[in-house]
Parts: structure tokens; sequence; C-alpha cells
């Protein structure tokens, strides 16, 4: 293949923009293993002594936690929903339907400072202020609409005649949704599971408004980290984290290979 | 077989999610606007207030200003990627989407930490920088709009590569390859022939970046350090240090109405149904 100033120009210029994409994250993993107490570059020597200050930190401890079974609750509560809803929608599929499908992304769209500030004046006079089920429930409605998204993109490959010839043939709705088409929308499902878990676990600018003192999430303890004393025990917990995401992001990636 | 009680069960399916996202999230929201009209006392005062007030302008054109500027950063290097990714690239492909795809998963929250520990005073940059003798004093690097909007590109750039990328994998290389038989340079192919059937992806890029810019937080607040205001970051002042909860309000509305604004106009030019309910495949 002959090598045109035009490939070269845009090849070169999407390494960069890729690497621009990389190198900042990156970043964090030398600072995570800095032998100073303030952040920056290791100095004289390579040391683990701010992991092991996450990792002895009851607090950041009770955050991961509170974090992750947050939001595997979520997930499962914004799956259940959001698969129900998706598949009522497809099998209507009229104009009804299709404003109920815009009502429930409207939390990709509106500004997380705005729908917090509903949430705040909702969950005060809810009494869900500073409680878990307060943040589930936020988390929960803030995940729907990627659930929503991504179980109907399913269900976009299923033939709507195989549920009409199972109806035919004698089954319920509830068999034929059962059988026929809850299988049809489990790769969505599984997406918008691992989305609405992410949703949640990210989440910061909604915990920040509806809780206090009781609650505190992986984020919430990072962002007052960061305003308050920039310590390098943020550093470590940002590695893990990205390695964590490499790690899925090769396998999503080299599952997506390995089925093409 | 009856025909409504069918349509009646799949409404039992959609309802539930239906009913949870109207009482607990567009009924606080539509509580906000009462509030807009209520706090401190009943009336548009909130209003008149805002467009009296220069500080809100001034937010308000800061806002706008960064969200241009972050949507055009986004769209120029997000295309030279998605271009890449979608024609020339043959092994390195899935690398180039998994970096692409990388930072997209990786929290916000801790990639504006990365960027601060990266441009603070005495950050990464400076102190490389110094230390190389290039400069004496460490420079201004963040809590500035420089900062913001650097730190914004790298956020939303795979919200912009992404759609390009959905809709540039439509593309038939037929065309290219027609113009180029009949003698087009590869430039003027790419200029006349596929940069036009490329504009869908770029709009609908243009349109989800410069709407989740518009309402940004996280960033701004931790990379602007009170010194670049964003309109989110002015509410969140408004009612967390004064407990001024009307005004606060009534900036939500405006901030809503703007970005409502924005997806309308956007819709001529988008097909918001393929750009909003079909993404994420």
């Amino acid at each position: 293949m002959k090598t045109s100033g035009f490939r070269i120009f845009f090849m070169t210029g999407a390494w960069m923009v890729l690497a621009f994409l990389l190198l900042p994250i990156l970043v964090v993993i030398p600072v995570s293993l800095t032998d100073t107490s303030y952040i920056g570059l290791p100095k004289e020597g390579l040391s683990l002594q701010h992991y092991a200050a996450y990792f002895q930190d009851p607090r950041w401890m009770a955050a991961t936690w509170t974090s992750i079974w947050i939001g595997v609750v979520v997930a499962v509560c914004a799956t259940v929903l959001g698969t129900a809803f998706a598949i009522g929608c497809w099998f209507l599929s009229d104009r009804a339907s299709t404003v109920a499908r815009w009502i429930l992304i409207t939390p990709i769209l509106v500004p997380p400072v705005v729908q917090s500030l509903g949430f705040y004046r909702f969950w005060v006079t809810l009494g869900l202020i500073d409680t878990n089920t307060g943040v589930i429930l936020a988390h929960t409605l803030l995940a729907l609409p990627y659930v929503s998204i991504s179980v109907f993109a399913a269900l976009a490959n299923l033939d709507r005649r195989i549920p009409q010839a199972a109806r035919s043939l004698g089954a319920s709705v509830w068999q034929t949704v059962r059988a026929v088409v809850l299988p049809a929308a489990m790769p969505g499902m599984v997406t918008g599971g691992i989305f609405a878990f992410i949703v949640s676990f990210d989440e910061i600018v909604g915990v920040l408004f509806i809780t206090v003192r009781n609650v505190s999430t992986l984020p919430k303890k990072i962002w007052e980290g960061i305003q308050e004393d920039i310590d390098p025990t943020i550093a470590s917990v940002a590695t893990m984290l990205v390695i964590l995401t490499l790690i899925v992001t090769a396998i999503t990636i080299w599952r997506g290979r390995a089925s093409a | 077989m009856p025909r409504l009680p069918d349509r009646l069960r799949y409404w039992f399916l959609v309802l539930p999610a239906l009913a949870i996202m109207i009482v607990f999230y567009i009924w606080p929201l539509l509580g906000i606007w009462q509030i807009s009209f209520t706090e401190p006392e009943a009336g548009v005062a909130n209003y008149t207030r805002m467009f009296d007030s220069s500080a809100v302008t001034t937010s308000f054109i800061i806002t706008f200003r960064i969200a241009i500027q972050t949507t055009i950063g986004c769209l120029i290097l997000g295309y030279i990627v998605a271009y890449v990714i979608s024609n020339f690239a043959r092994r390195a492909k899935p690398l180039m989407i998994a970096l692409v795809l990388l930072p997209f998963w990786v929290s916000v929250l801790i990639r504006s930490f990365s960027w601060i520990v990266l441009l603070g005073r005495s950050g990464i940059v400076n102190d490389s920088l110094i230390g190389a003798g290039l400069i004496d004093s460490p420079l201004r690097l963040m809590h500035n709009e420089f900062g913001v909007v650097l730190a914004m590109i790298h956020v939303m750039l795979p919200f912009a590569v992404l759609p390009m990328m959905a809709n540039m994998r439509g593309i038939s290389g037929a065309y290219v390859d027609a113009a180029r038989g009949l003698g087009a340079s590869e430039f003027t192919a790419f200029r006349k022939v596929y940069f036009p059937q490329t504009m869908p992806g770029v709009m609908s890029g243009a349109l989800l970046v410069f709407v989740l810019s518009l309402g940004f937080y996280i960033t701004p607040a931790l990379l602007g350090g009170g010194r670049v205001l964003m309109i989110s970051e002015y509410i969140t002042y408004q009612i967390q240090e004064f407990l001024n909860w009307g005004l606060g309000s009534a900036l939500s509305v405006a901030l809503l109405v703007a970005t409502a604004i924005v997806i309308l106009i956007a819709a001529r030019f988008v097909n918001l149904r393929s750009a909003l309910l079909e993404r994420g495949s």
C-alpha cells in the first residue's frame, strides 16, 4: 500500500490524539508510588505507603464497600425496571410508548446540578436525605435510561414475527416474554446492568447534594480529598480503578473480537 | 383472543419504570420551577435579579464560551480519530478503539484529578519545565479557562468520537473509490465526497458534547478553582453558600431552557431519535 502525505497526516494525528486521551490518565500510576507525603513524582525511590494508607483507613474502606453494594443494588433495580419497560415499549411500538421512551432518557440530558437540586428538595420531604435508600433511588433513576436504551437496542434484532408465532401457537404473553423475548434481550440486559453499576459507582453530584455524614461513597471521599488537601492516597485509589478499567476494557475488546 | 388485554399487559411492563421516573424525577424537576417563582416571595423577582446581575451574565457567557471551545476541540480531534479508525487502521483498529473507550470508562473525577496533578502550580508539567530549565517560575495552567477547556476536551472526546464512528461505519467506500478513479486526489475525494457524508455523525457528536458541556460541573469546579464559574457551579454556590434557593432555582430553569433550546435547534440538523434513543448499541 502506498503511503500518501494525506494518510500520514491523519495517522500521526490520530495517534497523537489517542496519546492525549491515554497519557494523562496513566500519570496517576507513578504519583501513587511516590515516597513523599505530597502529590508528585517519586523522589528517592518507590513506595507502597499510599496503598497501605488506603487499605488501613476504615473510612476509605467503608466508602468503597458502600459504593460497591449500592452499585449492585442499583444495577439489579435498574435492570429489572428498565428491561420490563423496554420489552413493554417494544411490544407496544406506538406513539405513547415512544413518548414514554423519551421521558425515560431525560436524565441523560438534564444537567447534574439541576436534577440534584430536584432530588434534594423532594428527598427532604420524603425523609430520604443522607440515607442509603435515598442514594439507591436517585441512582436507579439516573441508570434507567442506559438500561432501557441497551435493552431496546438488543430487541431491535428480534424479528416481530417470532413472538407472534409463539402467541398463535398458544403461548400466553408471559410465556412469550420468558421464552422468546427475554433471551433476545439478554445481551442488552447485561450491558445495561454493567452501565447501571458504573453510573452509580461514579456518580458524585447527586451524592454531594443528598448525603451529609451518614452515607459516604468512594467518589464523595475522592471529591473531599481533592477539595481539602490533595494527598497521594487518592492517586493510589485512582491507580487501582484505572487498572481495573484497563482490564475490563481489554476483556471487552478481546471478547468483541472473538465473537466478530 | 381479545386484543385489549394484551396491550394492557404490555403497559403493566412499562408502567413501573415510567411511574417511578415521573414521580421521583420529573415531579422534583417541576418543583424547581415552582421554587423559582415562590422563594423568597411569590413573583418573578428571581428572574429580574438574574437578568440584572452582571455576575450571572458573566457566568452564562463563560459557560457558553467553554462549551463552544470544548465542542470545536472535540470535533476536530475526534474526527481525526474516528476517520482513521474507520478507514486506515487495519490491525491497530481494536487497540485504537480500546484507547477511545478506556477514558470513557474511567471516572470523570479521576480524570480531573489527573489534570490537577499535571497542571497544578507544582504539578508535573511545571516541575518538569522548571527542572529542564525552560522556565523560572511556574506557569498558571489551571484555575483558568485554559485548564478547564483542556480537561473538558479530554472528558468529552469519546462522546464526539463514538457517534462519528457509528456514522462512518455506514458510509460506503465506493463513492470515494469512484472519485479517485475519475482522477480526484485523495484530499479532494475526502473533502468533496467523504466529508459531506459524515455531517450527520459530526452534528450528533456536536450536539452531545455541547449539551453535556453546558451543564457540566465536576471538571470546571475542580480545575476552575472558583475562578472560572460555569453556571452549574454558580448555582451550587448560590444554594450551598448563600442558601439562595430562589435564585439558584431560577438559574437552573434558565440552564434547562438553554439546554432544551440547543436540543430543539439541533433537531433541525440531527436525527434525535437515532442520536439519543437508539444510542449505545
